[in-house]
């Protein structure tokens, strides 16, 4: 048997954690519970941060939107502000898990689980959102690109948690495409998955576009160097079929029981072809 | 530890262990049988519950989490109605169900949504209950079922 400890403020969390050195934290639970269900990992102190109230919501703060790390995925989807201010998150979110998981999964949890699957994670990228990690006597910010180490892990110390997520609005873009291959529409992990941020000029050139990929590498990937590569040309299956093919070359995927590394290879560039059908008809 | 929560409008205090999972405290230590479960794992929606008004999945949930909440399970749902709901009626008129073992959580999961949504399309209704699996295959009739309720709620308002 374990013990649930169940803060209510963020004081009694850290005295729980003091107290508790070896204890194992959760939010919504539905990926650790999982993986103590399945034996996976084993604990004799559970931490429940469910009701730190100080770290739910979604709020603007001198420009930049603060998401707190417990705010489940269901209240970012009915938040104003996301609806506003972060259509590319909010497009992703509609996809994560069922309603059950959105309305008890977490933007914190889906962080720290560090899933190259993990949905909210390519929006996070490329909206160059920041992460606060807090223990009792420090705060400090970091790009979510550097937080993330590898599948599973992340650069967090014993006595940290994750508190926020800054993200800047991203309206400024005209293009907020989200896209995830899998088995079936709910519930399914992602094969492959692409986020878009893009803003098309007159001539249906691209002026400035940013992508990041999930489940083709042990960690999101972004490269710079393509989306350098596609400013100027024209959004066109013919105008980026090179960008098509580099894209292919760099991922990095792996077979396992979802699909083959060939297939998600293969699939990682085609998704780029939905892009073009943001072009204007004029 | 001892558990105090509200379980389908009654005051419920229960000695148990913190880490007992919601569905077994409900089904072998309460004997509320009517949740089900079947993955244990969040894949399949039989052991949905409404913990404060929104569905939550009890087999991934503590005891110790339910600690001074409100919680509906299939049996507390007619609590207000006399008789069946009218989402369980509309269930049997309509055949929604072969074996049934879905359709506890089928039903916790279309209130969560007619709560925020009264008047769902068939799509929002498909995905409200996107999380919830039904080896029988009767997810049109289900459809069929939620259709009709929402239908009569219109008709008897105007
Ligand atoms: C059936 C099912 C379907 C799913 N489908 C999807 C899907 O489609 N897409 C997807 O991306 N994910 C999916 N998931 C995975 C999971 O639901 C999400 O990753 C969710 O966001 C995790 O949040 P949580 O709060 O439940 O995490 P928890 O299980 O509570 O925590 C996960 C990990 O993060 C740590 N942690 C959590 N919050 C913090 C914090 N604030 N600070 C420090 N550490 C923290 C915990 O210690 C733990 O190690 C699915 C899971 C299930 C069971
Ligand atoms: S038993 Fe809980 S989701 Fe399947
Ligand atoms: S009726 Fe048998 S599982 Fe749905």
């Amino acid at each position: 048997m374990s013990h649930v400890l169940v803060p209510t403020t963020l004081e009694e969390l850290w005295t729980f954690m003091a107290e508790n050195p070896d204890a194992m934290i959760y939010a919504g639970g539905t990926d650790l519970l999982v993986k103590i269900r399945s034996c996976a990992v084993t604990t004799d102190c559970l931490i429940c941060m469910e009701r730190l109230n100080e770290l739910k919501g979604v709020r603007v703060e001198a420009g930049e939107i603060i998401i707190g790390a417990l705010t489940t995925h269901r209240e970012m989807l009915d938040s104003p502000i996301v609806q506003r201010d972060l259509p590319l998150l909010y497009n992703a979110l509609k996809n994560l898990g069922s309603p059950p998981i959105r309305n008890m999964g977490t933007l914190g949890g889906n962080i720290v689980t560090a899933s190259p699957a993990g949905d909210t994670l390519p929006p996070l990228y490329i909206s160059n959102a920041h992460l606060e990690i807090r223990s009792r006597n420090s705060s400090r910010r970091v790009p979510i690109e550097s937080f993330i180490l590898g599948p599973g892990r992340v650069d967090m110390r014993p006595g940290e948690i994750l508190s926020q997520v800054v993200i800047n609005k991203n309206t400024r873009f005209m293009v907020h495409h989200y896209e995830k291959v899998g088995r079936r529409s709910a519930l399914a992990c992602s094969v492959v998955s692409m986020a878009a941020l893009m803003n098309i000029s007159e001539d249906n050139t691209i002026s400035e576009i940013r992508l990041a990929w999930g489940s083709v590498g042990p960690t999101v990937m972004r490269f710079r160097d393509i989306e350098t590569f596609l400013v100027g040309r024209t959004l066109t299956v013919r105008g980026i079929e090179d960008a098509i093919r580099k894209v292919q070359q760099s991922v990095m995927p792996i077979d396992d029981v979802r699909a083959s590394a060939a297939y998600r290879r293969e699939v990682a560039g085609r998704l780029m072809l939905r892009l073009t059908g943001y072009a204007s008809s004029r | 530890m001892i558990v105090s929560f509200e379980l389908n409008g009654k005051e419920v205090h229960i000695e148990t262990a913190p880490d007992r999972r919601a569905i077994d405290l409900l089904r072998e230590d309460l004997g509320l049988t009517g949740t089900k479960e079947s993955c244990g794992n969040g894949d399949c929606g039989a052991c949905s519950i409404l913990v404060d008004d929104k569905v939550r999945l009890s087999c991934l949930t503590l005891a110790a989490q339910l600690q001074g909440r409100k919680v509906v399970t299939i049996e507390g749902v007619c609590m207000e109605t006399d008789g069946l709901h009218p989402l369980q009626e509309s269930f049997v008129e309509s055949g929604a169900l072969q074996c049934g073992y879905c359709t506890p959580g089928m039903i916790i999961a279309i209130i969560d949504l007619l709560n925020s949504n009264p008047n769902p399309s068939r799509n929002e209704i498909r995905e409200a209950i996107s999380g919830n699996l039904c080896r029988c295959g009767a997810y049109q009739k289900i459809l069929d079922a939620v259709e009709k309720v929402v239908r009569d709620r219109i008709e008897r308002k105007s």
